[in-house]
């Protein structure tokens, strides 16, 4: 039996998008799924009915009949009260929660037996990147805010140089270069602008250099990096040496676009009213935080207002101003994250809790509450661990002058290595004379770097690696050098010269072809990779 | 030089070289890395050129001549040598390693000037014995990999019948005459018991390599390089030269791991691969594999491959042996270049194992200039498949195998393969229907929305590229 997909219109007042496209929904079938929209859902995207059924869904004329008959809810906001409880126990929800924010809901849900995958815990790792809904979201609201920002302000954003004058260009100062803040420095870039961006982790410098802006560094000593890649709390040095750079700032520019937020906390207060003052008249912020309390002092959650002549803007549906577009892309992460849940396309959900990205998400299991999750695993953890283990091995095994490498090895085989790798020791220790073992131990010790320093080569490089190894070991050479002609004492009678003088020179020769020619092919190749 | 200052270089030599290996794990260093091999080289020989163990006077002109030759012939190698035959001259190469691995083995054992007694003599000796020994399994187990890869010699593995039993009974021989040997009283004794072994370790590195299949080629090829580093190693023990002792090392364990990674990659256990044929099992051997795959063949031209190119977003193309062969791999880029002018998302796949050397493609598509940003590994791409138009498979079979993942009962199943029957359209750029180096037939060739291109790979992408143009 497979699963039905309820998608319900949203009931959160102002909001226009909706958790399903048509062409989502197409895809959502093609895994085995049914799918059922409420009547009107996406009206407000310009997405019909009809189209809807067009792609196959079917219709439910009002949320309680959609509710009723659907296993799997997909939303764009949290639901109410009332959404919750029109849910069947056992449903499976996926929709924005923030659990942090909102502990009532949490237990709510959890009474009602749901599972809730939140969008906004995926975590924030490569392979999740594709159902990261808060990076769509915030790329859009980027993008908006430039848009809002270009309606309110009484210019144009590029400069011009007309018959009837000369027009200079805005100039736009974004803080904070995440997701919103990189969108909007395109957009503005864009449009022509001037651009600047502050941001308190200085490694995005290079991502706002590459849009095209220029990147205005606080210059004060303090790494801004938190866990996962978002900004942290800064220390109050910092703070203060950023509040100088924002006011010089914000005497200089027209427009501020602010993004910075710090995951868990109220939206840190960067510009005063001192510095809205400072700016010009028709100048305009666009505060992207504003749902989290605003990073401008004078910011009125949800609304345009204007003080000291300057125009704040602080909507909180930025997305759900590009209803259309918001949705097409919210659906997509959905169904990424669907085609996660459903490897086998069956039209049946599997909560995994072995997947990192799905353990992350999952914030409600069937009636218990799995938030906060445990922290993630390192992801470049794993692959260096194992060299260690195998590491023994391989340098045990060539204590035998076999060209082995290791295998993987359970606990078990590594403790029987160890201990044939120490009575082999103990036998050479014991038995083999003074001079043997310094040769020993620096023939041990080279092995194991040789593993080491290889291990971690790019397989493209596998060919011109093998080249060089292959040259080097011409060092036998030396070998053939040292038995051409030693000085020899008169006393040593007997010794073939001859022979030994013609094994050494042919050996020297050969050595020689290997050694020149290896090294040139090395060069040659190595001169043919480029970027 | 005294004593004191050619160790000092050597140590010095021995940090070039690991600085050396170390810079050719990353494109960026890579060059560096190869230009400190070389001063490394250059401080190790001209240390022990003028160091205290060569009379110059007598020395001098035999090294010089020596080593003018050999240059000579290297040099001109390296720069008359096709990339496409690049694995070859890697194999023959270390052919001379282990030729003079043995020769130096030989010369130290005649050589009467320096006495040992006790147990450093036994030492002594089986340090000659090992190091012959190793050498010699070398020179000849690569004189095969040469003939394999160079097409002189059949690619199919040679499996005698007993050919376990067969190497085990060398091994016990060569023990027996190990202990003749070290036990002979003066250097004409021992020299009978050292030929045997010769011998055998000859024909012993013959069978080896004459055992292992085509496909596992690239694995014979870096275990032969380690081989080589550990007869250099046996050397530095035989003449208490600690340098050669550290570079042989270095080699060896470097060549080892090198080849168990691409065991790894392939899914391949180590040892199974070492000791020949397929599978740890002797039973399944490539004939038993399960029914042919039934269905029909669709056959397209190079004008209709060019629509279907025009006309797709998404293009992956996956390089194998096939186009090494043709030397296709300029027109490839040509094409490359064109689709991506257009708009077209194009990108390659590389199997751990195409080719027949690790590493292969990744050489011939640098040296037809495709920037090394859109080449991408097996586990990047694999995934991708799913929304790609149209990938053309270029001359290879076993890599892009869909039975490796449905058919439990066929010898290469296990080894991870990419997927290009997940994406909308494949195309197999093949010069017959037959089946690829492991002998195993190719169930995609099949597949409903593949599509063969049958000819020589070089031609066909030339009418590619001029249907594309016009």
């Amino acid at each position: 039996m497979s699963l039905t997909i309820g998608v319900p219109r949203e009931t959160f007042a102002g909001e226009k998008r909706v958790a399903a496209a048509p062409e989502v929904v197409e895809k959502l079938i093609k895994l085995g799924f049914s799918v059922r929209i409420e009547s009107g859902a996406g009206d407000a995207a310009n997405f019909s009915d009809s189209a809807f059924v067009a792609a196959g869904a079917s219709i439910a004329a009002n949320a309680a009949e959609l509710y009723s008959g659907s296993e799997l809810i997909f939303k764009v906001r949290a639901p109410s009260t009332e959404e919750v409880a029109a849910m069947r126990p056992g449903t499976t929800l996926i929709s924005f929660i923030w659990p942090a924010q909102n502990p009532e809901l949490m237990k709510q849900m959890a009474e009602r037996r749901l599972t809730v995958l939140a969008m906004d815990s995926v975590p924030r790792i490569s392979r999740a990147q594709k159902m990261d809904a808060l990076s769509s979201m915030a790329n859009i609201a980027g993008y908006r805010a430039v848009i809002e920002a270009a309606h309110h302000f009484g210019r144009f954003f590029t400069g011009q140089i007309t018959a009837a004058g000369k027009v200079p260009p805005a100039k736009v100062f974004v803080i904070g270069a995440g997701v919103a803040g990189l969108a909007a420095l395109g957009a503005a870039v864009g449009l022509g602008a001037i651009v600047r961006a502050n941001d308190t982790r200085p490694e995005v410098g290079d991502q706002v250099k590459s849009m095209g802006a220029e990147f205005v560094p606080v210059d004060y000593q303090e790494e801004g990096t938190g866990v996962g890649g978002y900004a942290k709390v800064m220390s109050e040095g910092f703070q203060k040496a950023q509040r100088d750079v924002f006011a010089k700032q914000a005497k200089d520019v027209d427009i501020i676009i602010t993004t910075a937020l710090i995951p868990g906390k109220p939206a840190p207060k960067l510009i005063t009213a001192e510095m809205v003052r400072s700016m010009r008249p028709g100048s305009v912020i666009v505060d992207l935080a504003a749902e989290q309390g605003g990073n401008c002092e004078l910011t009125v959650p949800g609304e345009v207002v204007v003080r000291e002549g300057v125009t704040i803007i602080g909507y909180t549906d930025l997305p759900s101003r590009l209803s259309k577009q918001a949705s097409t892309l919210y659906a997509t992460n959905l169904l990424r994250l669907t085609e996660e849940l459903c490897k086998t396309k069956d039209g049946l959900i599997n909560v995994n809790f072995e997947d990192e990205a799905i353990r992350g998400a999952t914030v409600v299991k069937e009636g218990e509450i799995t938030w906060p999750p445990p922290a993630p695993r390192l992801s470049v953890a794993p692959p260096q661990a194992k060299p260690a283990a195998a590491a023994p091995v391989a340098a045990k095994k060539s204590a035998h002058g076999h060209g082995g490498g290791g295998e993987p090895m359970s606990a078990k085989t590594l403790t029987i290595m160890f201990a044939v790798a120490a009575a082999l020791f103990w036998l050479i220790g014991a038995y083999a004379p003074a001079s043997f073992l310094g040769h020993f131990t620096v023939f041990v010790l080279a092995c194991f770097i040789g593993y080491m320093v290889v291990w971690n080569v790019t397989p493209s490089l596998h060919t011109p690696l093998m080249s060089v190894t292959n040259a080097i070991s011409s060092i036998i050479a030396v070998g053939a050098i040292v038995q051409v002609a030693p000085p020899l004492a008169d006393s040593a009678s007997g010794r073939p010269d001859t022979l030994i003088l013609g094994l050494a020179v042919a050996a020297l020769a050969l050595t020689a072809i290997n050694m020149f020619g290896g090294f040139a092919v090395t060069r040659r190749m190595l001169a043919m990779f480029r970027k | 030089m005294s004593d004191n200052i050619a160790t000092v270089a050597y140590l010095g030599a021995a940090i070039l070289f690991i600085m050396s290996l170390g810079g050719l794990s990353n494109p960026e260093t890579s060059r560096r890395g190869n230009f400190y091999g070389m001063v490394g080289m250059t401080i190790a020989v001209l240390a022990t050129v003028f160091g205290p163990r060569v009379d110059l006077v007598i020395g001098l002109p035999w090294i010089l001549g020596a080593l003018a030759v050999g240059g000579a012939v290297g040099l001109y190698a390296a720069r008359k040598v096709q990339m496409t035959q690049m694995p070859e001259l890697v194999a023959l190469m270390h052919s001379l390693v282990g030729l003079a691995a043995g020769f130096v083995g030989f010369a130290s054992y005649v050589d009467t000037s320096v006495v040992y007694s006790g147990a450093e003599k036994a030492i002594h000796e089986v340090e000659i014995y090992i190091g012959i020994l190793i050498g010699a399994v070398t020179f000849s187990g690569s004189i095969i990999a040469f003939g394999k890869l160079s097409g002189k010699i059949g690619g199919k593995p040679l499996l005698l019948p007993a050919r376990h039993a067969l190497n085990l009974l060398g091994l016990v021989v060569v023990i027996w005459y190990g202990v003749q040997f070290v036990s002979a009283p003066d250097v004409n004794a021992g020299m009978v018991p050292l030929a045997i072994m010769t011998v055998i370790a000859l024909l012993f590195g013959i069978h080896m390599v004459m055992a292992i299949g085509g496909a596992d080629m690239p694995v014979v090829v870096s275990m032969l390089n380690s081989y080589s580093g550990w007869a250099a190693a046996a050397t530095g023990f035989m003449l208490a030269n600690d340098l050669l002792i550290v570079t042989g090392a270095l080699v060896g364990s470097s060549g080892a791991i090198l080849s168990y990674i691409m065991c790894r990659a392939m899914n391949r256990n180590f040892i199974s691969v070492i000791a020949g044929g397929f599978g740890t099992g002797g039973g399944s051997t490539p004939a038993a594999s399960g029914e042919q795959p039934a269905g029909e063949v669709v056959a397209v031209s190079a004008v209709e491959t060019a629509e279907m190119l025009r006309s797709a977003k998404s293009v992956v193309i996956i390089p194998g042996y096939g186009m090494a062969v043709a030397q296709a791999q300029h027109t490839v880029y040509e094409i490359t270049k064109l689709l991506r002018e257009k708009g077209v998302n194009v990108r390659f796949a590389i199997h751990p194992v195409a080719g027949r050397m690790p590493g292969h493609m990744n050489v011939l598509l640098a040296e037809a200039k495709v920037p090394y940003d859109i080449v991408l590994e097996m586990d990047e791409i694999n995934d991708d498949f799913p929304d790609t138009d149209v990938s053309i498979v270029i001359g290879a079979n076993d890599i892009v195998n869909p039975a490796a993942e449905d058919d439990p009962t066929s010898p290469i199943a296990g080894m991870p393969v990419l997927q290009v029957w997940k994406s909308k359209t494949s195309i197999v750029m093949k010069r017959s229907m037959a089946s690829g180096y492991a002998g195993v037939d190719n169930p995609l060739f099949f597949k409903e929305n593949n599509r063969m291109l049958f000819g020589d790979a070089k031609k066909m992408l030339d009418e590619v590229f001029v249907a594309l143009k016009g």
